[in-house]
């Protein structure tokens, strides 16, 4: 049977970790990401998960512990935010280029300096290029189910996935969540069965040069592994929707096929954004959002198809790529570009460094998206203090 | 100038727990440099990340706020660039021995002169009280309910063998002692390392009963004794504290760089 218990983001991820049977875990403490590591270390430690916790020096540490582990074909988890995923780095490329299936979760926060431990999505988009799959949670209850997803996931492909959610609205926040019963668990998430792994009785060589004549294919090979996530998303996240009684694909959409406008959310903020959607549909404003879900890889079939018949499109961006812009404004642009009938898009950057994401804030920008000249929303930026104070000299 | 004039006030109140130790290591640092008399100008002080590090945004130097475990690294660059300042560098045993650990043992193998404190509570107090490299075998920390398996170093031996030309080790209840080594470090032309073991009553003495702030220092005054004393011999389990190396002779890192510059130009011309 499963049962309902009140917890924060952090011990979602954990319970989601023991009912995938993970086990070996490594972890360095950062926050937010602490509870995670404490309670499955707890739970190593009594015995209620078995599971090997390694204690390392630092996170890069972890993750080459965690590659280590995977490369002998068990099931491994790792937990990380912000400095600790940026130290990460170069394992994070390298676990993708070795095709292993490792799961981490991520607490989005954002990147120093100013030192600063509340949200913002910099750390994990950071990583977009690496290889990784990766997940943007709204809920506990999202946190929980998508860390068990993204162990189908990865074990289908042989690809790590990153299931990323925000810094203490979601990490330390506690919300009800249905934690599913095991034997349910175990019949959606069979053990762990490596295509790719060290077998004892079989010597092989791992990590040798590759040259020019095999480099190339392989990155074609990893890019083939995500064209098939695509398809895979939402068969086995409707699989989990018949099991667990939740649906999950890439995207999810509300109130989109008569939308003049559509705003596009990734992460917790989405649930504000429902929030004064309704009360707008409730005004006969015809608004929709799309809640970005899987954003590696992107999917940009289904954000065409749900896109192309808004009028306009206002992307919320909790994360700036300076220089450019919000990163998922970015990509939504290069996914509709040769649309000839697509929507005008807005890219509103909202909320870096924790600053609140609002019902008011989100009520004045969807004020200021149905008004404002679509030539000068290319990059706007929201919710800034007293503009004239902070000017570049 | 009198120590207190040394705080950066706008700063306080400070985010320590009541009890910590870190509070009078800073009171002993800032008392060393009173003594020595050195201008606030003079004085770059680089840290990473921790309740010790924290130390930076107190005193009122020039303060370099870095990352987690990178300060001796921050500081390499920061000496290197300005031999002549004064470049002190506090951190905590997890941001310099775990994380940090690599850059520990080759700034001490330059041996450039620099005052790396470690301020030692056996825990990463900052993030919850995990254990450390520092927790000794069979410590308890909110990661390791069942006791620790892992064994600690010790800084002191650490030091030494990484090449370190100055190396010491107090207590926070040897606040004087403690104020008179960091006066010394600091005046040490070389690579200087002094462990102050401080207090976290918030975790590591509760996690491994120890009682509050008063009953860890006086743990500290019965379980130390000065280094090379008898009491050592006769009972081996005390920890010894005191000055273990002070080498002046050893080339230091910029001035050898200095005489490198001087050599190839003179070969050059
Ligand atoms: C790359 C990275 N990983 C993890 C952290 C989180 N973190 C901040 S302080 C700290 C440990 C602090 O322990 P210590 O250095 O012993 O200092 P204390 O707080 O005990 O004084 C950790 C793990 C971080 N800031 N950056
Ligand atoms: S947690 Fe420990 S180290 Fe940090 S301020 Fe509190 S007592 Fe000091």
């Amino acid at each position: 049977m499963s049962e309902r218990k009140v917890i924060m983001g952090n011990h979602a991820v954990s319970y989601g970790v023991k009912l995938a049977r993970v086990q070996v875990i490594s972890a360095y403490p950062i926050t937010p990401q602490t509870q995670v590591v404490e309670m499955l270390s707890e739970m190593c430690a009594d015995a209620v998960l078995a599971a090997k916790f390694l204690k390392v020096e630092s996170e890069h540490s972890a993750l080459a512990a965690v590659i280590g582990a995977a490369t002998l074909g068990v099931r491994t988890f790792t937990a990380t935010s912000a400095q600790g995923l940026a130290l990460m780095h170069e394992l994070v490329h390298w676990s993708a280029g070795s095709r292993l299936p490792l799961v981490m979760a991520d607490v989005n926060r954002a990147m120093a300096p100013g030192w600063s431990i509340w949200p913002d999505q910099l750390d994990a988009l950071s990583q977009r290029d690496t290889g990784w799959l990766q997940l943007y949670c709204e809920s506990n209850q999202e946190i929980l189910d998508l860390t068990l997803l993204a162990y189908r996931l990865a074990e289908s492909l042989s690809m790590p996935v990153m299931v990323v959610y925000d810094a203490f609205v979601l990490s330390h926040t506690s919300e009800p969540v249905e934690i599913p019963d095991q034997s349910e668990v175990d019949a959606y998430l069979p053990a762990l069965a490596s295509r790719t792994k060290l077998d004892l009785k079989t010597p092989a060589a791992f990590g040798g040069l590759t040259s020019p004549e095999y480099y190339f294919e392989f990155r074609y090979m990893m890019q083939q592994a995500h064209d098939r996530a695509l398809v895979l998303m939402d068969e086995i996240g409707a699989e989990f929707g018949r099991r667990f009684g939740r649906n999950y694909g890439a995207l999810e959409t509300i109130d989109c096929d008569d939308a003049e406008l559509i705003l596009v959310t990734a992460g917790a903020s989405s649930s504000t954004t429902r929030v004064v959607v309704q009360e707008r549909r409730r005004r006969g404003q015809n608004i929709g959002i799309v809640k970005l879900r899987l954003f590696r890889p992107f999917p940009v079939d289904a954000i065409r198809r749900v896109l192309r018949k808004a009028r306009r499109v206002a992307v919320i961006d909790r994360n700036l790529s300076v220089g450019c812009g919000g990163i998922f404004a970015q990509e939504i642009r290069a996914a509709l570009c040769d649309l000839s009938d697509r929507p005008e898009i807005l890219g509103y950057v909202a909320g870096l460094g924790g600053r609140d994401i609002t019902l008011a804030l989100l009520n004045a920008l969807i004020d200021d998206a149905l008004e404002r000249k679509a030539e000068e929303g290319y990059l706007v930026f929201w919710g800034l203090k007293e503009e004239t104070l902070y000017v570049e000299r | 100038m009198p120590f207190k004039d040394y705080l950066r006030k706008r700063f306080f109140p400070h985010i320590w727990c009541p009890g910590c130790g870190h509070g009078i290591v800073l009171g002993c640092l800032l008392r060393a440099i009173e003594q020595l008399a050195i201008g606030k100008n003079d004085v770059v002080m680089v840290s990473g990340i921790g309740c010790s590090s924290r130390i930076c945004g107190y005193v009122d130097f020039h303060t370099l706020h870095t990352l987690h475990g990178r300060a001796l690294a921050f500081a390499t660059g920061v000496k290197m660039s300005v031999p002549r300042l004064n470049v002190i560098v506090p951190m905590g045993d997890g941001d310099a021995l775990a994380i940090g650990g690599n850059h520990f043992i080759h700034a001490a193998r330059r041996n450039i002169a620099m005052t790396a404190i470690v301020m030692n509570n056996r825990t990463y107090g900052m993030t919850g009280g995990q254990y450390s490299p520092l927790s000794c075998h069979g410590d308890f920390a909110t990661n390791a309910p069942y006791g620790n398996i892992d064994h600690d170093f010790d800084v002191v031996e650490l030091a030494r063998a990484a090449g370190a030309t100055f190396v010491a080790r107090s207590t926070t209840f040897h606040a004087r002692q403690t104020t008179e080594i960091i006066r010394k470090a600091i005046a040490h032309p070389g690579f200087a390392v002094v462990e102050v073991l401080s207090q976290c009553p918030t975790y590591y003495g509760r996690k491994n009963k120890q009682g509050g702030a008063a009953e860890m220092m006086e743990w500290y005054r019965d379980n130390t004794t000065p280094v090379g004393s008898k009491a050592k011999q006769q009972n081996p389990t005390l920890i010894e504290r005191g000055i273990f190396v002070q080498d002046a002779g050893k080339p230091e890192y910029c001035c050898e760089y200095k005489k490198l510059v001087e050599r190839a130009r003179r070969g050059a011309s």
